[in-house]
Order: C-alpha cells, then sequence, then structure tokens
C-alpha cells in the first residue's frame, strides 16, 4: 500500500511539473518570442485558461503528500524552510501578474506584469529543479526525523552543505531548461507565425543546453548518490525510465517540421515525465536520503500514515483523479487550434 | 515577540485573516452570481434577460479579482502546516491531510476548470452552458469550504481517530472525520456569513451607484438581490446556526465559553455581559453592563441553569488571551445584531417600495460595507483563540506543534515577507476593484 501511494505521489508531481511546466515555460520566454502587445497577449492567451488548474496539481499534489507521507511532509516542508516560502511568494507575484495584467491598458501598467511574470516563473523553474536535487542528494536529518538547511553554506556538495550547492544549482539549471524547451514548444503548437516562427527557432537553440544538462546531472546525480546505482543495478528494468526520457528528447529534436508541433511537444511532456520517474525509481523506496547515514533516511515505511488512511484515501482518490482527467482532457479539447492575434 | 512559537502563531493569523477576506466573498458571491444568472435564464423578456446577464457579468468581473488574491493567498495556508508546524503535521497528517487532499482534487479542479469558463466563455458557451458553469463554481467553493471547515472542525473536536503506538495520530473511520457534528454547525454558521457578506457588499455597490445617480437600473437590482438574500441569511444566521455553534462550544469546550462570555464565577441564572472590560487578575469584569438570566437561558435553555465559570478550570486549561477572545466574540455578537437590524429595515423599506429614495437609508448600506468583514474575521478570532491553548482540543498544545528547527529568525523574515507582500496586493486589489466599480456594469 505505501508503494501504491509513492507512485500515486509520483503521478502528481509529474503531473504538475508537465502540466505547470509549460505554463512556466511560456512565461520564462514570453518576452523573447512574443513583440507586440497582440503578441504577448496571443501567448498569455494559451496559457490563461490553464495555468491556475495546472497550479491545483501541485496542491492536491501537496495534500496527497501531506496525508499519506506526514512524516515526510513535516521534515521535507520545515527543512526546506526559506526556499519553500519564498517559492510560496514567487507564485503569488506570478499569479497576480497573469490575473491582473489585462485589467488596464497601459504602457506602464502591462511591461511591471510582463517582467513580474517572467521573473517569477524563470525563478520557480530553478527552485523547483534544486528542490529536485536536494531530494536526490539527500539531507541531513536527525535522530528526531527533522533537519533545517540555510539557502547556501558550502557550495562543493558536501554533507555541510546548504540547499544550493554546485550539484543543485545543476539540476536548477537544468530544469529551467527544460521548462524553456516545453513552455516555447507550447507556444509553437498555440500560436502564429510570427510568434510560432520565434518559439519554434528558439526551442531548437535550447534543445543543446537541455541535452547538454541532462547528460550533465545524470552523470553528477550517480556520482552524488550511491543509492541510484544501486537501485538501477538490482531492478535493470527501470532503465525503462530514463529510456522514456532520452527517446523524448530525440523525438523534440526530430520533430522540427510546423506539422509536428503536436508531437514535439508531446516528446517534451515524455522527456519530463521519463526525467522525474527516473528519479523516483532510483530513490525507491527511500522518500529523503540521509546525507547523516542511511539509517535516518526517511522510506515509504518510516514515513507512512496508518493503514486504514491509505486504505479509505485510494477510495476517494481513484474516483476523484477520473474527475480530473475529464475535466483535463475537456478544458485541452476546448483549446486546441491556434489562437489568432486579437 | 522574540520566540518561535509567537511568530509561527503571528504569521498563520495574519496570513489566513487577510485570505479569508477574499473567499468569503466569492463564496457568497457564487451564490449570487448563480441568483443572477438563474433569473437570466427563467426570464422570457429579452431586455430583461440581458440586464440580468449585463449584473451578472459585472459581478463575475468582481468575482475574478477576489478569486486570484484569494488562490494566491490560499496556497501558503496549506503549505504553512509544514513549513512552521511541522510537529503537527507529522502527529495528525495522517488525519487531516485527508480533507485538505479531499479539498484539491474534489473542489480545487472543478473550480479552476470552471472560473475560466464563467469569465471568458458567455459566447461560446451559450446560456445554459454558462449557467451550468455558474453552478459548477458554486458547488466548487462551496465543497471547498465543507473541507477546510471539516479540517478545523477536527481540531476543534477531534472525531474518527486512535493514537498509535507511535504517538501518532491515526484515521479510523472518514465517516465521522467528514460529519463530525461540529463541522455541520460550523460550516453553516460559516456559509451563510459568507453569504451576508457578499449580500451587503451587492446591497451596498447599489447604494452607491444610486447615491452617485449612476447606472441606475442596475443600482436597483443590486439591492433588490442583496436585501433579499441578505435578510433571509441574517435570520438564519443568527438561528438556528449561530446558536447551534455556541451549543456545540457549551457542551464540548466550557471553558472557552465562560472566557468568550467574560464569566469569570460560576452561576446559577448567570447573566450576560454585553459591555465589559475582563480583569483576569483580579477574576472580575470592569464597567460591566449585564442583562440577568440570560447567559443560562441561552446556554441551556433554562433561566436558573448553572453557567460554570473561569473559576471552574485549573488556571493551564484557560484560552491563553481572554481578553482578545472576549473582545472577539462581543464584536462579532455586536456587529452581527446592528446588521441583522440594518438588513430588516432595508427589507421593510424595500417591500413598501421606498428603499430606492431613501437617502438615508442607502447611506446607511453603504457605510456597512466594512462591517460583515469585521464580525466574520472576530468570529474566526473567536473559533481560533477559543480552542487555545490546545493546537487539537484536549489531544495537543499549541506549543508542542511548531517545526522544531525553524528559528524566530527565520520565521520573522518571511512574516514581515508576508506582510510586505500582502499590503502590496491589498492596495492593487482596492485600486483594480476601484478600477471595475468606475467603468460600471454598462461598460462591459
Amino acid at each position: 500500500m505505501e508503494t501504491v501511494w509513492f507512485c500515486l505521489v509520483v503521478v502528481m508531481i509529474t503531473g504538475y511539473v508537465v502540466l505547470d511546466g509549460f505554463d512556466l515555460g511560456a512565461g520564462i520566454v514570453h518576452l523573447f518570442v512574443a513583440r507586440s502587445d497582440e503578441e504577448k497577449r496571443a501567448v498569455l492567451a494559451s496559457i490563461g485558461p490553464v495555468w491556475d488548474a495546472n497550479e491545483v496539481w501541485l496542491v492536491a499534489g501537496g495534500g496527497t503528500l501531506y496525508f499519506a507521507f506526514p512524516t515526510l511532509y513535516a521534515a521535507s516542508f520545515s527543512g526546506f524552510y526559506l526556499p519553500l516560502i519564498i517559492v510560496l511568494w514567487l507564485l503569488i507575484v506570478r499569479g497576480i501578474s497573469i490575473e491582473f495584467r489585462n485589467h488596464i491598458a497601459s504602457p506602464v501598467w502591462t511591461p511591471v506584469w510582463d517582467s513580474g511574470f517572467a521573473f517569477a516563473s524563470l525563478l520557480l523553474a530553478v527552485f523547483y529543479g534544486a528542490a529536485l536535487g536536494n531530494v536526490v542528494r539527500g539531507v541531513p536529518l536527525d535522530s528526531s526525523g527533522y533537519f533545517f538547511l540555510p539557502l547556501w553554506a558550502d557550495f562543493r556538495a558536501t554533507s555541510a552543505a546548504g540547499i544550493l550547492d554546485w550539484y543543485t544549482i545543476l539540476t536548477g539549471v537544468a530544469a529551467s531548461l527544460a521548462l524553456t524547451m516545453h513552455g516555447t514548444l507550447w507556444v509553437a503548437l498555440q500560436c502564429l507565425d510570427p510568434v510560432r516562427e520565434r518559439a519554434a527557432l528558439l526551442a531548437r537553440r535550447v534543445w543543446w543546453g537541455v541535452a547538454a544538462a541532462t547528460v550533465a546531472i545524470t552523470a553528477a546525480s550517480f556520482a552524488i548518490q550511491p543509492h541510484l546505482t544501486q537501485r538501477f543495478g538490482q531492478a535493470p528494468w527501470g532503465f525503462v525510465f530514463p529510456a522514456i526520457a532520452a527517446l523524448g528528447l530525440m523525438g523534440v529534436f526530430f520533430c522540427k517540421a510546423p506539422q509536428t508541433e503536436l508531437l514535439a511537444f508531446l516528446s517534451s511532456c515524455g522527456y519530463l515525465l521519463g526525467m522525474i520517474t527516473s528519479a523516483a525509481f532510483g530513490l525507491y523506496p527511500l522518500l529523503l536520503p540521509a546525507s547523516t547515514g542511511p539509517a535516518l533516511s526517511l522510506t515509504i515505511d518510516n514515513a507512512a500514515a496508518g493503514i486504514y488512511g491509505l486504505h479509505i484515501g485510494l477510495a476517494w482518490w481513484i474516483p476523484g483523479m477520473f474527475l480530473v482527467a475529464a475535466y483535463t482532457i475537456f478544458t485541452y479539447r476546448r483549446l486546441s487550434g491556434k489562437l489568432p492575434l486579437e | 515577540m522574540s520566540s518561535a512559537l509567537a511568530i509561527d502563531r503571528l504569521q498563520f493569523a495574519f496570513t489566513i485573516t487577510f485570505h479569508y477576506l477574499f473567499p468569503q466573498l466569492t463564496m457568497g458571491l457564487a451564490l449570487l452570481i448563480l441568483v443572477l444568472k438563474t433569473i437570466a435564464l427563467r426570464t422570457t423578456d429579452e431586455q430583461r434577460r440581458g440586464h440580468y446577464n449585463l449584473a451578472a457579468r459585472f459581478w463575475i468581473k468582481i468575482f475574478a479579482i477576489n478569486f486570484a488574491i484569494g488562490v494566491v493567498t490560499g496556497i501558503p495556508m496549506e503549505f504553512q502546516f509544514g513549513t512552521n508546524w511541522a510537529q503537527f503535521s507529522r502527529i495528525a497528517g495522517g488525519v487531516i491531510g485527508q480533507p485538505l487532499a479531499l479539498e484539491g482534487v474534489y473542489s480545487f479542479f472543478l473550480e479552476s476548470t470552471f472560473v475560466g469558463l464563467l469569465i471568458y466563455g458567455e459566447k461560446r458557451l451559450g446560456p445554459r452552458g454558462h449557467w451550468f458553469a455558474s453552478l459548477a463554481l458554486f458547488a466548487g467553493a462551496w465543497l471547498s469550504g465543507y473541507f477546510i471547515i471539516v479540517t478545523d472542525a477536527w481540531m476543534q473536536h477531534p472525531v474518527g481517530y486512535r493514537i498509535a503506538p507511535k504517538g501518532m495520530i491515526e484515521l479510523t473511520s472518514i465517516g465521522d472525520l467528514l460529519l463530525n457534528p461540529w463541522a455541520i454547525w460550523q460550516y453553516l454558521h460559516n456559509m451563510i456569513a459568507s453569504v451576508v457578506t457578499a449580500s451587503f457588499v451587492v446591497a451596498a455597490l447599489g447604494a452607491f451607484y444610486l447615491l452617485s445617480g449612476r447606472h441606475e437600473s442596475y443600482a436597483r437590482t443590486f439591492i433588490r438581490v442583496g436585501v433579499t438574500t441578505g435578510s433571509i441569511a441574517v435570520m438564519l444566521l443568527i438561528f438556528p446556526a449561530g446558536d447551534q455553534q455556541g451549543r456545540m462550544v457549551t457542551e464540548n469546550q466550557p471553558v472557552t465559553l465562560a472566557a468568550m462570555e467574560g464569566l469569570f464565577q460560576t452561576a446559577q441564572g448567570a447573566s450576560i455581559a454585553l459591555v465589559g472590560q475582563p480583569d483576569t487578575d483580579r477574576m472580575q469584569l470592569d464597567n460591566p453592563i449585564t442583562v440577568p438570566y440570560v447567559l443560562s437561558f441561552l446556554t441551556f435553555r433554562r433561566w436558573s441553569a448553572e453557567v460554570r465559570g473561569l473559576d471552574a478550570f485549573p488556571k493551564d486549561a484557560w484560552p491563553d488571551s481572554i481578553p482578545l477572545l472576549y473582545y472577539s466574540y462581543h464584536i462579532m455578537v455586536g456587529l452581527g445584531t446592528i446588521l441583522v437590524a440594518v438588513m430588516a429595515l432595508s427589507a421593510w423599506l424595500l417591500a413598501r417600495g421606498r428603499l430606492y429614495a431613501n437617502r438615508a437609508a442607502l447611506w446607511l448600506l453603504l457605510f456597512m460595507t466594512p462591517f460583515p468583514y469585521i464580525a466574520t474575521t472576530a468570529g474566526w478570532m473567536t473559533a481560533e483563540l477559543g480552542r487555545q491553548p490546545w493546537l487539537i482540543y484536549g489531544l495537543m498544545r499549541t506549543a508542542a506543534g511548531i517545526s522544531p528547527h525553524v528559528s524566530s529568525g527565520n520565521g520573522l523574515f518571511t512574516l514581515l515577507g508576508f506582510m510586505g507582500l500582502y499590503m502590496v496586493l491589498g492596495i492593487l486589489f482596492l485600486f483594480l476593484v476601484w478600477h471595475e466599480i468606475e467603468q460600471g456594469p454598462e461598460t462591459t
């Protein structure tokens, strides 16, 4: 049952990264691919009706993590105190930027929100990447099951490191590149020329960065977290997850033609899915590795809630997520097709 | 103000108080928008339909601004359980995580999908589809309220749990959790209060437009809809919802009742204090104005019943901010009484067809705008201060729930950050709402 919930939490995180990922990415690049106000409106209109629902994956994922693995929720949220609160602030800036921008048409009003949106989107991508890096690297859990990390302390990724060290900065940069690519592919899919053309060109350039970053973080992760090597060694079928990521990345590379835009975007979804599930597979059954010794790590067994809660949770979670899938399909079918400039 | 506990409490209190200024309007307004859309859908008169659709469209815009701020300030609430109240989350997360996740899965996805359709989709959805979007949004918003109240009600009156060997609190019955009697009454009291807030806001804007001689036909609609729903809601708010909520406190938190009422000495035929300042050192109420026997009657339905005062409980069971609790409760009740009186007067004038021309009554409606917000905030302060010194009533003390390693320095940094950011949000909110009010319903 704990394993089931591990998988479901991974589903929620993957759903969040794939869905909110493209609107974060669109936010990062909208200043570059859209020049006039009409073009910017078109890019924002492509994410306007969905960004809120995409962000609900974060809230629902947080709730799922909370009741399935309360010990992990408590340890990680308090241990990553400052970056988490900063993420909340960025989410606030980002949310009001996109919602308030179009209330007043003024050359002084809109640029403020456009830059706020881009700035918050970029920093969020970096923070998310760094967060994942921290989980893979491990944190100094003590015997009471808690830790506290400052933002930075020692950048050499030793056990005295803070939240940002060379490895987590690398994962942060990789995440921001990956989401940039993801977002530009979405914009290329949803918008008309000249925005489409600029987005497609940018996606092709960023691809090289994503490819390089993927190789770098893969090598670094295996070097820094021995559990990954052990895990993939024990269960080689798990290589299917990195294979999905690699296939996705190749798909983005080969789908350059305008008629394959949808395939390119879906490949990018596959790439993100492959990366998240690879990390999750490599860590399993760990939830949060301890840099202070393997015995202190949080695992699916020592962090899970009571068995009744896990069982009953499944009974409402599954029909609930079917409903969510129905809303999501409904919304995206309505959105299919290019948006004309207003 | 240097301990981590004080900062954690203040940060939660500040962020939840600010956050709830917005949902309390949107939940009630969702009902009023549904009312406007239903009238528009059912009428056969073309002009009348256009009028109600435009009226709904205007309030949807106001709704959208409030909803956006409600969403962005709501996410920090869920996350703060983990960041600042880690020990509480670790022990009780298996229980309270359930309603929080239910809220995400069952109501936030519903709300976020249909809010976009309601704002942008009027043309594409057609009249029935757009009406359905307003219904779905109403359902999502009110369901969300229920799950949050279930969470709070469990902290006020824990049910359906057991203490596992390692001290963790485990869920044993989701039915008991979701049908907690405390939750049902608290939910009704809270949701009706939300309708009261929205009714006053809608009516007050109508009064504002009439007083300034603009958009008069819309102003009359706003006043009529606001005063009609508002006058029904204020009655239900007091009886049965408020009365039953009070009985839950009487039965389950008697020491809280004593502190709320400022009752220091146990008494038979206890009198109710309307005014007075509690002095906890000398165990008395200064400058009291009281009405004899009423407290006994309200709590036990007998004029001579014994009501236990604070003297009947050990000091370590007392709520830790008795004066603030006492004032919160009295402000809620006092303002609530004024709101009932104003709604009753307005409804009477409306029924006699004299409200629209009575400038004094319109001014009164306009001046009432802040008071439902203050009454609701004071009501929540009563509930949460009344639960002290417990985080989970009878199970876990507030002081035991905070994150063990988050220092007061880190806490103060984020508290100040929230204060600054929310001040900017508040200014932007007022500015944008003012902008929409200036544009008015007819230009949309």
